[in-house]
């Protein structure tokens, strides 16, 4: 649409992109003339709170979403009570029991969001001005955690390339920075310095853009728990969890390589990409294998290049992925 | 004032030793419970990450009764209760032998048993050189934590020796603190112990050894 993206070498988007979803996007387009007049007056109204939305966003229960066909078939859905049980989210603190514990107390409605950056609309909006929770889609996706353990989620969201087109980015977004909402009264694990809160994360405007990366407000057909991040959440399954940033309370749109958490604490140990590679060791750790959650105690898989996602490979063409790590 | 009571001299004589032996092997019981539970299919409190919990207890409760076994001079100067050295040594050795559990747990679930890939991980990973040197410099203390081996040492020379404890212990504090993510405060908590056990050492002893060298020289002048 109006991103304007330098086409990368020897690969066109028809190459990268799954039938099913072009077919889908020349739907959306076929809408767009209709879309740009609505998204013009919402650009205006989205401002002010308390404005109609689109489509009403549940609060918790069951979400109407349609099956598609990005599915784990080798290996079982994580069971529910781990995925929600062992989490990883600091600012509840750093046990993994410590989110499912502490993170009720975190308010999610209302929940507002700052756009600000290159893009043409900028300002605060909702979580339904963002989402469009009329087309909701659920991604089987393996999660693989820097901590060399792993998961397979039934995520519910929309296509993050849905979210950001909104805003019309303009050609000078080359990045997209993310930061997790910091509320000291509600997130406990904030009183003290594990890293320099808020949380931020970043992905490259292309990598953001592509079909694989989504903006996740369910899992398990269900509203997200506040512990996996809710009300949204990125999930990018290629790279290392801690990359699929939680509760998202501002999204900006800039020009350079954007700050994130876990590159700033220990920059020897995460890089901006951390892209799930098992050839590259944690300086800690290996990554040449992980622990599979819920599947026993001594359960273990081999990790695989993009964690399996091997339609991302093009992205990096040219890079060296053990020194950009 | 505590010595004259009998009830706590008959607990040091008779009971001191037993309950705390029975203190130090309660945790190895807990986790040994859990992993029966565990594996015959019950509920337990290992969570989803049995391996990693178990790796966690163990080392923390080697590190935590480390630090008791440094704290038990302090709390003798601070009450003035002389029986509390006798389970001292005791202390010590438990803290060996959950570092070995927590060693051995690592060394098979992780590793499978594999020495290549235990040399290599201890010559990559700074924080397990770190975990394995505190380890190593536990061996000779617990070696010579027997009567026959303090009465061939002597026991200035034995003193000596377990000068050691003191580097072991930050040695394992620091390869705690380098093993978890980001600053997390459990380590921390740990070190700032021990800066207050090492911190009452260098006040009440090292420091009045050194002031009573000064006032002899000066008294002498």
């Amino acid at each position: 649409m109006l991103i304007k993206r330098p086409p990368l070498a020897g690969i066109t988007e028809n190459d990268v992109t799954p039938k099913h979803l072009y077919l889908n996007r020349r739907k959306i387009m076929a809408a767009g003339g209709a879309l740009a007049l609505t998204g013009m007056t919402s650009a205006c109204s989205a401002q002010e709170p308390g404005d109609a939305p689109a489509a009403s966003r549940p609060m918790n229960g069951a979400l109407n979403f349609s099956e598609t066909s990005y599915r784990v078939t080798d290996g079982d859905l994580t069971p529910h009570d781990a995925v929600t049980g062992y989490n990883n989210f600091y600012e509840f603190g750093t046990g993994k029991d410590d989110p499912a514990r502490y993170a009720g107390a975190m308010t999610t409605d209302p929940w507002s969001v700052q756009v600000d950056g290159h893009a043409e609309r900028t300002g605060t909006f909702s979580v339904e001005d963002l989402v469009d929770f009329n087309a909701l889609e659920e991604r089987i996706y393996r999660l693989r955690c820097v901590e060399a353990w792993s998961m397979v989620i039934p995520w519910i969201g929309v296509p993050l390339s849905s979210v950001l087109e909104r805003f019309r980015p303009t050609s000078d977004a080359r990045y997209v920075a993310f930061e997790t909402r910091l509320d000291r009264s509600e997130m406990r694990g904030t009183r003290f310095p594990v890293l320099d809160w808020p949380y931020k994360e970043g992905l490259r405007m292309d990598e953001a853009m592509h079909p694989l990366t989504l903006m996740a407000v369910g899992l398990y057909g269900e509203v997200l728990p506040n512990q996996n991040g809710a009300p949204m959440r990125l999930v990018v399954p290629w790279k290392y969890g801690f990359k699929s940033i939680k509760s998202i309370s501002r999204i900006s749109f800039v020009s350079e390589q954007p700050n994130t958490s876990w590159k700033q604490s220990a920059p020897r140990e995460y890089g901006f990409y951390s892209n799930v590679n098992p050839s590259r060791s944690h300086p800690r750790w290996s990554q040449s294998n992980e622990r599979i959650i819920g599947a026993g105690p001594f359960a273990r898989r081999d990790t695989e290049m993009f964690n399996g996602y091997d339609e991302v490979a093009s992205l990096y063409s040219g890079m060296d992925l053990e020194e950009e790590y | 004032m505590a010595q004259r009571s009998p009830f706590l001299r008959s607990f040091a004589k008779h009971w001191l030793k037993p309950l705390t032996l029975f203190l130090l092997v309660l945790p190895f019981v807990w986790i040994a419970g859990q992993w029966g539970f565990l594996l015959s299919g019950m509920e337990n409190d290992l969570g989803f990450e049995p391996v990693a919990a178990t790796h966690h207890f163990l080392g923390q409760t080697a590190i935590r009764i480390l630090l008791i076994s440094l704290a038990i001079t302090p709390f003798r100067d601070l009450t003035r209760w002389a029986p509390v050295m006798q389970v001292r040594r005791r202390i010590g050795l438990a803290a060996f032998w959950y570092a070995i559990l927590h060693l051995l747990a690592y060394f098979g679930a992780d590793l499978f048993f594999s020495l290549p890939a235990l040399w290599e991980d201890v010559v990559e990973r700074t924080y397990i050189t770190f975990g394995m040197a505190a380890l190593a410099l536990l061996i000779p203390l617990s070696v010579t934590s027997f009567n026959s081996m303090i009465r061939k040492l002597g026991a200035e020379r034995w003193n000596q020796l377990h000068m050691a404890v003191y580097l072991i212990a930050i040695l394992a504090v620091t390869h705690h603190f380098f093993a978890e993510k980001g600053l997390q405060p459990g380590p921390l908590i740990h070190a700032g112990i021990l800066a207050l056990l090492l911190g009452w050492r260098l006040w009440k002893r090292w420091l009045p050894a050194l002031a009573m060298r000064t006032n002899k020289s000066s008294a002498s002048g």
